[in-house]
């Protein structure tokens, strides 16, 4: 027998494994195709104050390893995530649920955790301050030790529950950012949001996605996050979700001795429904196989080797 | 929804540019013509959306136009390959808004769930008319299997090589004799079907697609009813929804 559970703060987790936003809808959805009690967690799709449309079509681009997504936060606001879509989640999932957080001001990041705080149902706040899809806002905060300091000073403000900062890898020394959003008072860190890309047509000689650029994720981004990870493991005291490109439970355990508490699933889930099922149902066997009885051990082991 | 691994049991080309693969395996996720299916090709990240053509209790039917890397990929499909495959996606058509007498209408490769309705509808007894447009006589998909079902079946043209010279709306008469009008086809088509019927339609839309399942957002359209995604919402339309 091993045991998958680990500590992400002061949360205890039966495994690691988290779908990571904007790849898992609400959550709910995808309990029509198994029992999503199995997970870790969920991190919920990223809202904002307002109702968001997003981008225009297409969206969505095919790469080597991956793809490209600018979506553009799209999402129903706020008040409406709160007051339908959470509750639908907590029928069918009884597990810690995750609120993702973007804003384009630091009123607005400040305007939701106000709200998010008061639901009992949300156990961690996620701050996207690295969404590359979107102008003048997301990336802008992720980019700027100062302006990341002041999102997460006035978000702890507001809230009791913990509050993790998502980091972009697009930036020199992601190593910075993470210690700028630990002295300014976070519970923890997400990295990493996708790399900033782009395609073009040879049809049309154009870009493909109608917003020129968008956002990296898939097996490509792997050993750049593995190696995010690494570094800022060695930056920081508090807990990181990895994420970017897992797409196994190898890659779990990858990642962990890279440094990370808990794993985020993020572009595997588009290929399959069952991405994060299967890399549940896998873990156990795939600790046997490298000796490991104990998951919350492991965390960080490659920087003692 | 059902994940499985299908069979290629046939695999072959029915136009210049357009196949017709046959996969073996679970069809139980099929439930409306107009459905369809994800592809995954290997080396390829992304699945391929395409629309169910036929389905029976052990395989199913899809009409693919060779249109890029993977769709080029797939014409070198043969019998015994395998393919992991989303089958059952989507809304599809809803057949009990029919009539007596319904207009079906498809351009170029939307003929492909068209085709999966007409087939449905006879089989109910039900036989509607089809209007179909291509470009050119080379292009023209199923116009044989469609008659032979006993549908009555107008061709349009552009180069006026076979039926009538033009797009599908110029061949688009007395459309208050049909009792609904169901459509498939490019979106300027489309939309110029939407301003001709006076009875109520339903159109099947096309999109680049993630996950085709709902999960990240990446097919949504502004609709009269809020913001929809085509794959989970749609990909079938109504008249009224559809903000062209």
């Amino acid at each position: 027998m091993v045991n998958t559970s680990v500590r992400l703060g002061d949360i205890q987790l039966e495994n690691p494994v988290i779908p990571a936003s904007g790849t898992f809808a609400f959550g709910y959805e995808f309990a029509d195709f198994y029992d999503i009690n199995m997970l870790g967690a969920i991190v919920i799709k990223g809202l904002t104050s307002q109702a968001r449309y997003g981008n225009p079509q297409p969206r969505i681009a095919e790469c080597p390893a991956g793809m490209l997504n600018a979506i553009g936060l799209q999402n129903p606001g706020v008040d409406q995530v709160i007051g339908e879509e959470i509750p639908k989640l907590r029928k069918c999932f009884k597990k810690p649920i995750i609120a993702n957080v973007s804003g384009f001001s630091v009123e607005e990041y400040v305007e939701c955790c106000e709200k998010l705080d008061q639901v009992p149902d949300i156990s961690l706040l996620e701050i996207n301050i690295s969404c590359p899809n979107v102008k003048h806002g997301g990336m802008s905060f992720g980019t700027d030790p100062e302006s990341a300091a002041e999102v997460v000073k006035s978000v702890k403000k507001v809230t009791k529950k913990p509050v993790f900062i998502k980091l972009t890898p697009n930036i020199t020394d992601i190593t910075l950012m993470a210690k700028a959003c630990e002295d300014a008072g976070a519970d923890g860190l997400t990295l990493i949001n996708t790399l900033m890309g782009m395609r073009i047509d040879l049809n049309n000689r154009s870009p493909l996605l109608a917003n020129k650029t968008g956002g990296y994720s898939g097996k490509g981004v792997f050993p750049i996050a593995v190696r995010m990870v690494y570094q800022v493991y060695e930056a920081v005291q508090i807990p990181v979700i990895g994420v970017g490109g897992i797409s196994g439970a190898e890659d779990v355990l990858e990642m962990m001795l890279a440094g990370a508490s808990a794993v985020e699933i993020g572009a595997a889930n588009l290929v399959s429904p069952y991405a994060c099922r299967d890399i549940v149902n896998d873990l156990p066997q795939t600790m046997q196989r490298y000796g490991i009885t104990e998951l919350q051990s492991i965390i960080g082991e490659a920087h003692h080797g | 929804m059902v994940q499985d691994i299908y069979k290629v049991i046939d695999n072959h080309k029915v136009s210049p540019d357009t196949h017709v693969l046959t996969l073996a395996g679970d069809t139980a996720g099929f439930s409306n013509p107009g459905q369809f299916v994800n592809v995954a090709l290997p080396g390829f990240f992304l699945r391929r959306p395409f629309s169910v053509m036929s389905w029976n209790e052990d395989s199913f039917c899809i009409m693919y136009k060779n249109a890029g890397h993977g769709t080029d990929a797939m014409t070198g499909l043969k019998k015994g390959d395998t393919l992991d495959v989303l089958t059952g996606l989507g809304n599809g058509f809803d057949v009990n808004l029919a009539g007596e007498h319904p207009l079906l209408i498809a351009g170029g490769s939307g003929v492909s769930p068209i085709y999966c309705l007409a087939k449905y509808l006879t089989e109910q007894d039900v036989i509607p008319t089809v209007i179909m447009g291509f470009a050119s006589a080379d292009n023209v998909l199923m116009e044989n299997e469609l008659r032979s079902m006993g549908c009555r079946v107008i061709i349009t043209t552009e180069d006026g090589s076979l039926g009538i010279k033009g797009l599908v709306t110029d061949a688009l008469e007395d459309v208050d004799r049909y009792s609904f009008v169901y459509c498939c086809g490019p979106v300027p088509m489309m939309r110029a079907v939407s301003e001709k019927i006076a009875v109520g339609g339903q159109f099947s839309l096309e999109a680049r697609m993630g996950c085709g399942f709902g999960a990240c957002m990446g097919c949504s359209i502004t609709t009269a009813k809020g913001t929809k995604r085509v794959c989970k919402d749609g990909p079938v339309f109504g008249l009224e929804e559809l903000v062209w």
